[in-house]
């Protein structure tokens, strides 16, 4: 196992009255691509903003490398940062933006043209070295962005929604880009963005914030297969999602009544009568015309909603929710105003304890 | 193909370019044309061409005198950067709120007359004024200081007067400044006075430089405050050329220190265009 690298120990951030992010912990681990993924206004930019050194902590502490950076200044820090709108320097061409941390450190004027040229290269910027910001494309400026922060060698890079400017086409390409990047450079990353798409796609780990707690951190797919609150379930992917009492448990298989029907979900650590969450993903669930065994969740059918990839079905359910499924191919064999049963397999659906939320944990607190 | 429809451009730019035209351009180019004419004996303008006004300002007078406005007028701009920059600063960092309300004190000598502000400081500053009254009671000195008809209270007028000019532009360019470049800069190493040098004085230039504009122009030819603190007695371009004009009525003397003065306003203005250019004034 790699050794941390960046570890927040028990961090609060408050603006006023506003607690931004509460009791936060987290180890970095070195070489990892660790995405802070969540809504806006989840305390992922803040706590992005407290490891660069932008923002002071209200409580706990930050260390990079095993050391307190409490009493450094940001220009005393080990990291760097890509910034949300690229913050190039208007004044100076690309070739200056990239040098300025070389000249700063007034690094020798043949090393800072060989490291400037080196960093371009990587970034493939060659011929436009003498441009302004200005004349330069949002994807190039990005590009501007990334060698400026990386050729003072940081031992992490923090990047701010750093393709929330791009077209979608650019930044899946960017995605792409960045990840082998980071691969090659062996650098951490610490990458900050509210698309789970991207999230997925990039990182090692994500860690899924909300009102300035992490909810779960974990593997793209641990957080997509088992999320392990509503709200990771609801935000990563699409999922339909069901409360109901547990009836009875049979070998890890538990019994759920839910206002829609029963249903079946496999899990661990519950007890009879327990009141819980299943979520289960639209790709997972079946459908027939017959009840199945063990469930009894029946619906009509609504619409048909082509995707490109897959086609969507909803099926509005007696209880009056709203039920999704996705097949990669429209099913000929029903159509929409039949009645359907569905089920799916009882692995496939995710069983998530209450009290895990957020705003209940809150509640009890109260 | 269309025909282009000039009438908007017309109604919208028209009337103030041919205001311009009337009361600005052709005013001007009498001037210049009266600069190369002669004095006549009665103080009116001869239509004889020549180069006399201009081989007047050679003699060491007026050369003194226009030296001498352009040191005060150098100090002023000075002065007024160096006390503005650093307050246009600290308001351009306060909440937009807070701002207002700084820059409406700023503001507020714009509300009272000129010469009524001037007359108030000559009383103030007057041998038996409460500043001499002040200094002798507080026994900081033994007899009354001489300040009124001074050099120095000329300069401390102009730059008291000068001030607002300095500050708004130097804070609308440090206020539009994006905070993530200073951010941005310190990430990558740099300490705060290294920032302010490599890119907070950079990028708030065209403010400094539009200040410089704006306090140094007029204070090379104003006339009311060497006028009224100096009491006509101290001589600055300013004034002189309000004598030309007025009681000494030698029109193209008067003339040619405009002439002077259209000059160096010209030159700055050329030195600006250089140095800002479009694109740098948008960005920052």
């Amino acid at each position: 196992m790699s050794d941390s690298i960046v570890s927040l120990q028990g961090v609060f951030k408050k603006f006023g009255r506003n607690t931004v992010v509460r009791d936060m912990n987290l180890e970095i681990l070195e070489g990892e691509f660790l995405t802070l993924l969540g809504p806006s206004g989840c305390g992922k930019t803040t706590t992005l903003r407290m490891i660069a050194g932008f923002e002071e902590t209200s409580a706990g502490t930050i260390t990079v490398q095993g050391e307190s950076v409490e009493n450094k200044e940001p220009y005393q820090r080990d990291v760097n940062t890509v910034f949300q709108n690229y913050a190039l320097f208007p004044h100076m061409t690309v070739f200056n933006n990239v040098a300025y941390g070389l000249t700063i450190r007034k690094v020798p004027k043949a090393e800072i043209a060989s490291r400037v040229a080196d960093m371009i290269d990587l970034v493939q910027l060659k011929g436009y070295e003498d441009r302004k910001p200005d004349e330069l494309s949002g994807g190039q400026k990005q590009r501007v962005a990334i060698a400026r922060a990386l050729i003072n060698n940081p031992k992490v890079l923090l990047l701010d929604e750093p393709l929330g400017a791009l077209d979608l086409k650019l930044r899946k390409q960017m995605q792409v880009e960045l990840k082998r990047l980071q691969k090659r450079l062996g650098i951490t990353f610490v990458y900050v963005t509210h698309d789970q798409e991207e999230a997925l796609t990039m990182s090692d780990r994500i860690a899924v914030m909300r009102e300035g707690v992490v909810d779960q951190l974990g593997t793209p797919s641990d957080i997509y297969d088992y999320p392990r609150t509503r709200f990771v379930a609801g935000f990563i992917g699409e999922s339909n999602l069901f409360e109901g009492t547990v009836e009875q448990i049979q070998e890890r298989v538990m019994t759920v009544r839910t206002e829609a029907g029963s249903l079946l979900v496999q899990g661990e650590g519950f007890a009879v009568d327990e009141r819980i969450h299943v979520s289960i993903r639209p790709e997972y669930v079946e459908f027939a015309k017959e009840p199945v065994e063990g469930f009894d969740i029946q619906g009509r059918i609504k619409d048909f909603i082509y995707m490109g990839t897959v086609v969507k079905t909803a099926v509005d359910l007696k209880s009056g929710q709203e039920i999704k499924y996705s097949r990669f191919e429209q099913d000929q064999s029903v159509q929409s105003g039949d009645i359907v049963y569905l089920s799916w397999k009882p692995s496939r659906a995710v069983a998530i304890k209450r009290g895990t939320e957020v705003e209940e944990r809150y509640e009890e607190e109260k | 193909m269309k025909k282009k429809n000039r009438l908007p451009a017309l109604a919208m730019a028209g009337p103030v370019s041919v205001w311009m035209i009337l009361f600005v351009t052709i005013p001007m180019f009498f001037i210049i044309f009266i600069s190369f004419m002669s004095r006549g004996i009665f103080g009116d303008v001869v239509y004889d061409p020549s180069m006399e006004s201009y081989l007047t300002l050679l003699d060491s007078t007026y050369f003194n005198v226009i030296s001498k406005s352009l040191k005060v007028a150098a100090f002023t701009t000075l002065a007024c950067l160096g006390l503005g920059y650093p307050f246009a600063y600290y308001i351009a960092k306060r909440p937009k709120d807070q701002a207002a309300k700084y820059i409406t004190l700023i503001m507020i000598p714009f509300w009272t007359n000129t010469l009524m502000r001037l007359n108030s400081w000559l009383l103030l500053f007057q041998t038996s004024g409460p500043v001499n009254n002040f200094l002798q009671n507080s026994g900081i000195t033994d007899a009354p200081v001489r300040f009124v008809y001074t050099d120095e209270l000329v300069a401390l007028g102009m730059v008291t007067s000068m001030l607002p000019f300095a500050v708004l532009p130097m804070y609308s360019s440090i206020e539009k400044l994006n905070k993530s470049l200073l951010e941005a800069s310190a990430d990558l190493g740099a300490d705060a006075r290294t920032t302010f040098q490599k890119i907070t004085l950079p990028l708030t230039f065209p403010g400094i430089f539009s200040a410089i504009i704006l306090v140094f122009i007029p204070s090379l030819g104003v006339y009311t405050v060497p006028d009224m603190l100096g009491g006509g007695k101290v001589l600055y371009i300013g004034n002189i050329i309000k004598n030309q004009f007025g009681m000494i009525r030698n029109w193209p003397l008067g003339a040619a220190l405009s002439c002077l003065l259209i000059a160096i306003t010209g030159l700055l203005i050329f030195l600006y265009t250089r140095f800002t250019s479009i694109e740098e004034m948008e960005v920052v």
